[in-house]
């Protein structure tokens, strides 16, 4: 009897162990056969976005190219009289930076501070090397604006070389002269707003794409397979035409001398005068945005459907449920995976659409992501443009938190 | 009722039109692609071809004859009819003197790309053909080249460069080539006859002249002054009022009058454009743009010279560019007193030089007498008012952040 329980015990040993060999063995050939994933999304994925969220706090510029002026900063608190350091140490910063041709740089970040700073530095570095000490009334001399508080509280922020301050500008917030955070004046807030555009009109093109797409996929899991396929040719023939070219047409189809309008004033409905405007406003981003998404609603929510076997609706007919019963307590649950994966897909990528937008939303239909494009390629505010990308992510990620609360991550498939 | 089924039939309609139009959009391109290839190959092929225009005879410059053989040198300019004009006076000839290849490209302005470019250390661009008021800004910001005013050749009868340059055409970084004019222009067929729009006020009327309107999108400059001298503000008085925070919100005032008519435009050769499908009624946008479709392709337009703003067009050399020497001796021939009149014989612009002005003639194609379609014709200039370069280096951060601030509050 013990004879027996030990040798099976030997056995069951033996056999956990060979269990365990096998597993470990699949688990480091799997860990190895994943690692160039890994490295792909390390370099591609997690290094550019961690660089961008460390621009969005990180500000060097002021102390690269101006650096005693800053030190001299560093122990003010931003109270009384501006530091006689810091006036001291100005001209040689300016002279040096001159010399080493930086001093554009300076110009740029300071003047997003405080307009005007443009032309005080220029001056100033212009007769740097004529200035003598006394400097702070040398200065005052110059532009009178040196010998305010205020200038050298907007010098001290734009010096800071880790910053929220872009977080603020990003949330229509500023810093007044003593420190306080307040609400930017009225003319010139405007990301909230677009915040706020951005997540409703993402909303809304998923609205869209759910009501248009979900009745598309269920009639091409439910038909011949003929006519599955030509209509599945119909939904990934504009899949794979490019974005700008959909967007194009849309600007033919739409505008005011378009096809639409056209046909519209063609028909006894509408007179000459009644032309509509379709696009460039938010109408023309919610359209066009909406038949470019479409097929990232129809293929997941079609990928399930057609998974589902046809005789569980027919099974809860037999057992007396109505048509539309059977839909509702049956079909739709099973098809939920599907239409969760999509509305979470359709909801990313809208939030973060510009190039639609830009070409069709005229003013009314710019997004977040123009504001994004405009910071680092026009104003050159990379900084800025971090922490409104920092935001919208935070935003999205918040969405995709919720959601997933909701329906549940392991209700969803993809494909 | 009838009109939603009418918006859900005409939606099924536009989906198939999609396709149709996908195609049709898509086969334009790729045309406007072949064009833009074929005149690439032109400008680049340039040495071989021969040249209609006379060799401008520019003192100093002889006996260099071919000293840029097998050179390239990248202008980069605002496109269509303007980039043709620039071509034709300057790429062209320079490349037959000079035996350097003249790459073209086009641009909107700004200076984003040429700080991206220095910053970077990739210079891809040797010209730069410029607003004053941004080669000002790139230039504090060592973005551009310094050129010696000593280089530029004199006029025929020796006058110095100095004195034969219209005022501030000189700058440290760049020399003026033209003088061009912001106006307002119309469709002569959206009015009736007895009651065409006359001043640039009538733009900001929608009541008494109805129709949408087209502005330029990519900068407040011109639209701010505009608004103000429409609101009644004098030339003079238009850049003291703007830098006050209530003549700024008069002039955004000015424009929500006209918010909801307006169209926006970016590129030059859009506003002529616009017309011409019959999108605006009237439109802001370059006088030369408006010549080309007037004179040349026979539109309808007009230009209301009231009210029209002048601005200098500069060129510039971008800091650190790979060929600062055979840019330089580009700046120095184009902006010669031939190649500056010539460029008048093929766009409505006027030549920087006092020099050229003489020789400013008929439109190359067209035949008409260029100088009545000059924006310094003293029968245009009566109420002209000049961009004011120095101000807007300093304001122009600011005010492009409340402009785009103001363009996505819709």
């Amino acid at each position: 009897m013990d004879m027996t329980v030990t040798a099976s015990q030997a056995l069951r040993a033996d056999l956990s162990a060979a269990i365990e060999r096998t597993n470990k063995r699949a688990r480091s050939s799997a860990f190895w056969m994943a690692m160039p994933l890994v490295a792909f999304l390390t370099v591609f994925f997690v290094l550019p976005i961690g660089d961008i969220l460390w621009r969005s706090v990180y500000n060097p510029t002021l102390s690269e190219v101006l650096p005693h002026t800053t030190n001299a900063l560093v122990s003010w608190n931003g109270r009384g009289n501006p530091p006689i350091r810091a006036y001291n140490a100005l001209p040689q910063d300016l002279i040096n930076a001159q010399s080493k041709d930086i001093l554009g740089k300076a110009v740029t970040r300071l003047n997003i501070e405080m307009p005007g700073f443009r032309s005080m530095l220029i001056k100033a570095a212009r007769s740097a090397d004529q200035l003598s000490a006394p400097y702070a009334p040398a200065f005052g001399a110059l532009d009178s604006r040196w010998g305010s508080r205020e200038t050298w509280v907007k010098f001290k922020n734009a010096a800071e070389v880790y910053t929220l301050g872009f977080y603020l500008a990003a949330l229509d917030l500023e810093r007044n002269v003593d420190g306080q955070i307040i609400q930017k004046p009225q003319e010139d807030s405007i990301y909230v707003t677009l915040f706020l555009r951005t997540f409703v009109i993402a909303g809304l093109v998923t609205v869209l794409c759910l009501f248009i797409g979900y009745p598309l996929a269920f009639m091409m899991a439910n038909t011949t397979p003929f006519w599955r396929n030509s209509m599945m040719v119909l939904v990934l023939l504009p899949f794979w035409t490019s974005v700008i070219v959909r967007t194009t047409a849309w600007i033919v189809l739409l505008q005011r001398e378009g096809v639409v309008n056209d046909l519209a004033v063609a028909s006894p409905f509408f007179a000459e005068t009644e032309r509509m405007d379709l696009i460039h406003n938010m109408t023309g981003t919610l359209i066009a945005m909406t038949h470019i998404l479409l097929p990232f609603m129809i293929l997941p929510i079609y990928s399930v459907m057609i998974a589902i076997p046809p005789h569980y609706v027919r099974a809860a007919r037999s057992l007396g449920a109505s048509a539309p019963g059977a839909f509702w307590q049956v079909y739709l649950p099973l098809s939920m995976p599907g239409v969760g994966a999509g509305v979470l897909l359709v909801f990313i990528l809208a939030a973060g659409f510009y190039i639609t937008p830009a070409l069709v939303g005229g003013d009314s239909g710019q997004m977040i992501g123009n504001f994004i494009s405009f910071h680092m390629n026009e104003t050159l505010n990379w900084g800025l443009a971090a922490a409104l990308s920092g935001l919208l992510l935070a935003g999205v990620l918040i969405m995709y938190f919720i959601f997933i609360r909701t329906i549940g991550l392991d209700r969803m498939r993809v494909a | 009722m009838s009109k939603t089924i009418l918006y859900v039939l005409l939606a099924a309609v536009a989906l198939i039109a999609a396709i149709v139009a996908g195609l049709y959009v898509f086969g334009q391109n790729s045309e406007e692609l072949a064009n833009d290839m074929s005149r690439d190959m032109q400008t680049r092929a340039m040495p071989e071809l021969p040249v209609s225009t006379p060799a401008a005879p520019i003192p100093g410059a002889a006996g260099q004859a071919k000293q840029f053989a097998g050179r390239e040198v990248t202008v980069v300019s605002w496109g269509s009819a303007y980039t043709r004009s620039q071509i034709e006076a300057y790429h062209k000839p320079f490349a037959a003197q000079t035996g350097a290849k003249v790459a073209s490209i086009d641009y909107n302005g700004g200076i984003a790309q040429i700080k991206t470019q220095v910053d970077s250390n990739t210079q891809f661009w040797d010209v730069v053909d410029m607003e004053v008021a941004d080669a000002v800004r790139a230039c504090d910001e060592g973005l551009l080249e310094k050129i010696d005013p000593a280089m530029l050749p004199p006029a025929y009868d020796g006058t110095p460069a100095m004195q034969d340059f219209i005022p501030n055409a000189i700058q440290p970084c760049s020399v003026t080539t033209i003088i061009f004019s912001h106006v307002v222009a119309f469709d002569t067929t959206k009015f009736p006859a007895d009651k065409q729009p006359s001043t640039l006020a009538d733009f900001f009327d929608t009541a008494k002249f109805p129709g949408k309107r087209g502005l330029r999108k990519t900068s407040p400059k011109i639209n701010l002054e505009m608004a103000l001298r429409a609101a009644g503000v004098a030339g003079p008085d238009v850049y003291a009022t703007l830098a006050t925070p209530e003549g700024q919100a008069k002039a955004f005032a000015q424009l929500d009058k006209i918010r909801k008519d307006v169209l926006w435009w970016e590129t030059g050769a859009q506003p002529p454009q616009l017309l011409a499908d019959g999108e605006v009624a009237m439109t802001t946008g370059y006088n030369g743009r408006f010549f080309d479709a007037q004179i040349v392709e026979k539109k309808p337009f007009k230009i209301i010279w009231d009210g029209q703003i002048q601005e200098h067009d500069v060129l510039g050399i971008v800091k650190g560019a790979k060929n600062k020497d055979v840019a330089l001796e580009f700046i120095r021939f184009a902006t010669g007193t031939v190649p500056l009149a010539e460029q008048a014989r093929f766009i409505a612009y006027g030549p920087a030089r006092r020099s050229s002005l003489p020789l400013v003639s008929i439109h190359a194609t067209a035949g008409v007498d260029m100088k009545p379609h000059m924006p310094n014709a003293p029968e245009n200039e009566t109420n002209a008012m000049q961009v004011d370069a120095a101000w807007w280096a300093e304001y122009q951060e600011e005010l492009n952040l409340r402009w785009a601030a103001w363009l996505a509050r819709g």
